[in-house]
């Protein structure tokens, strides 16, 4: 086992919330904001990159003991490189509409930071197990993060999610909301509104009455 | 690091391959990976790009089976040799061509196929292959409303496009707010059937002895 840093359990719930790629660290933000117009594309752009991340993460940890410090970076590259390529190509190969709809999308993974800065930050220090979790807790944040941003963009610019309706077709679609400036401004106010509610929360009302149901067994007991 | 300034060129210990190995080595490895990957995806990939058209086929040409249909080399009136696929029904008969064309758009090039009837008279369908206009607005020359406005239109006189209800049968309707990828789209069409109506009615005609059958 691996004496310092952050245990597997850690580092996997780090990347959901806490360490969010899209809120916290702000990293990826060209496929947050280009592929975030509709459901379906932003989730198999997740998808695409949660099978990057991974599996660069499983290369660079095995790999760790023989890098050198000045060549890690190429290494890094090389491996994320290498599995793009390969997830573009099965894209092309059995999703076909979808891998058109994503254009140049898929090959620009390989300079998503969230790749690079977790084999620099995790997988080339640790085990591969903690690598892995690292992973998936990171691609399960990044999935919410453009999930959030998908949901609200297409349902305000086309009324459908996932391609249903959802809401009465006299909706007019925001047709802003599906172009690049939709994308900005939606970014912008949820990471305004995940930051408000991270502040505010030990203050407000609504938060405490929250936190108070999660552990009313001990307030019960206590009063 | 106390580096040495009198010999800044000095020699890596354990060499230049001693440094690099574990690149050459991964490079040897990720290229033959993606090697294998490429060798055994690339059939179905290009499978994918012919399907897309032969997909649309019979929704072009009305009757036209897309495993009987068969792709034609003819020359057009601007003297290159262009592809046309001549759509057959389940009976054997000619039922009509499919064009592919394209063209600038508003913001990128378009790619169409052209369904037209048998005489080369008439158009009987439109399907967008590829393009990158607008979402929301221009994006809209691959719904079926639009592309609906093509149909039944001769092929006589070059199309026009039109803000208001056509009047005439050469006129089709604009997208409203995307005037210029409606025109892109009427252009593309009136370039292609001006350059191979006659060279494929010829080959109609002549029964095919012209062209080169693959």
């Amino acid at each position: 086992m691996e004496r310092d840093g952050p245990t597997a359990l850690e580092r996997f719930l780090n990347g959901i919330l806490p360490e969010n790629p899209t809120y916290r660290q702000l990293l990826g933000m060209c496929p947050t904001l280009a592929v975030t117009g509709a459901m379906q594309p932003a989730l198999t752009m997740v998808g695409a990159t949660a099978f990057v991340l991974i599996a660069s993460n499983v290369m660079t940890s095995l790999l760790r003991g023989l890098l050198k410090p000045h060549l890690r970076i190429l290494v890094f590259t090389l491996t994320i490189a290498t599995f793009v390529t390969i997830a573009d190509r099965f894209l092309a190969a059995y999703m076909y509409s979808m891998s058109k709809q994503l254009g140049p999308y898929v090959p620009l993974i390989i300079v998503n930071c969230i790749i690079i800065s977790r084999a620099e930050i995790c997988a080339s220090k640790q085990g591969v197990g903690v690598a892995v979790a690292d992973g998936v807790g990171m691609s399960l944040g990044f999935g919410l993060g453009l999930a959030s941003i998908a949901t609200v963009r297409e349902i305000l610019g086309s009324g459908t999610w996932f391609g249903l309706r959802v809401l009465p077709t006299s909706w007019v679609g925001w047709g802003i909301m599906v172009l690049p400036p939709g994308a900005f401004v939606t970014l912008g106010m949820l990471i305004g509104a995940v930051e408000w509610a991270s502040r505010v929360q030990p203050h407000t009302g609504i938060w405490r009455t929250a936190r108070s149901l999660w552990s009313w067994r001990r307030l019960a007991s206590s009063s | 690091m106390a580096e040495t300034p009198k010999s800044p060129r000095r020699r890596p210990r354990g060499g230049y391959i001693g440094e690099a190995w574990l690149v050459i080595l991964l490079a040897i490895l990720y290229g033959g990976a993606l090697a294998a990957v490429q060798t055994s995806l690339s059939g179905r990939i290009e499978q994918n790009k012919r399907d897309q058209t032969y997909d649309a086929i019979p929704q072009l040409v009305p009757g036209a089976d897309k495993a009987k249909t068969q792709q034609r080399l003819v020359t057009g009136e601007d003297g290159k040799e262009s592809l046309v696929y001549e759509a057959i029904g389940a009976d054997g008969a000619l039922k009509g061509w499919v064009i592919p064309a394209s063209g600038q758009g508003f913001s990128d090039r378009i790619d169409l196929v052209i369904g037209v009837n048998a005489s080369v008279s008439q158009i009987t369908g439109l399907y967008v292959l590829e393009q990158k206009e607008t979402p929301g607005l221009g994006d809209y020359i691959r719904s079926e409303s639009f592309r609906d406005r093509f149909r039944g239109k001769p092929t006589d006189r070059p199309l026009v496009v039109v803000k208001s209800e056509p009047a005439d049968p050469h006129e089709v309707r604009a997208i409203s707010g995307a005037t210029i990828s409606s025109e892109s789209v009427a252009a593309i069409v009136n370039q292609a059937i001006g350059n191979l109506k006659g060279p494929i009615g010829r080959l109609a005609a002549g029964g095919g002895a012209a062209a080169a059958t693959r």
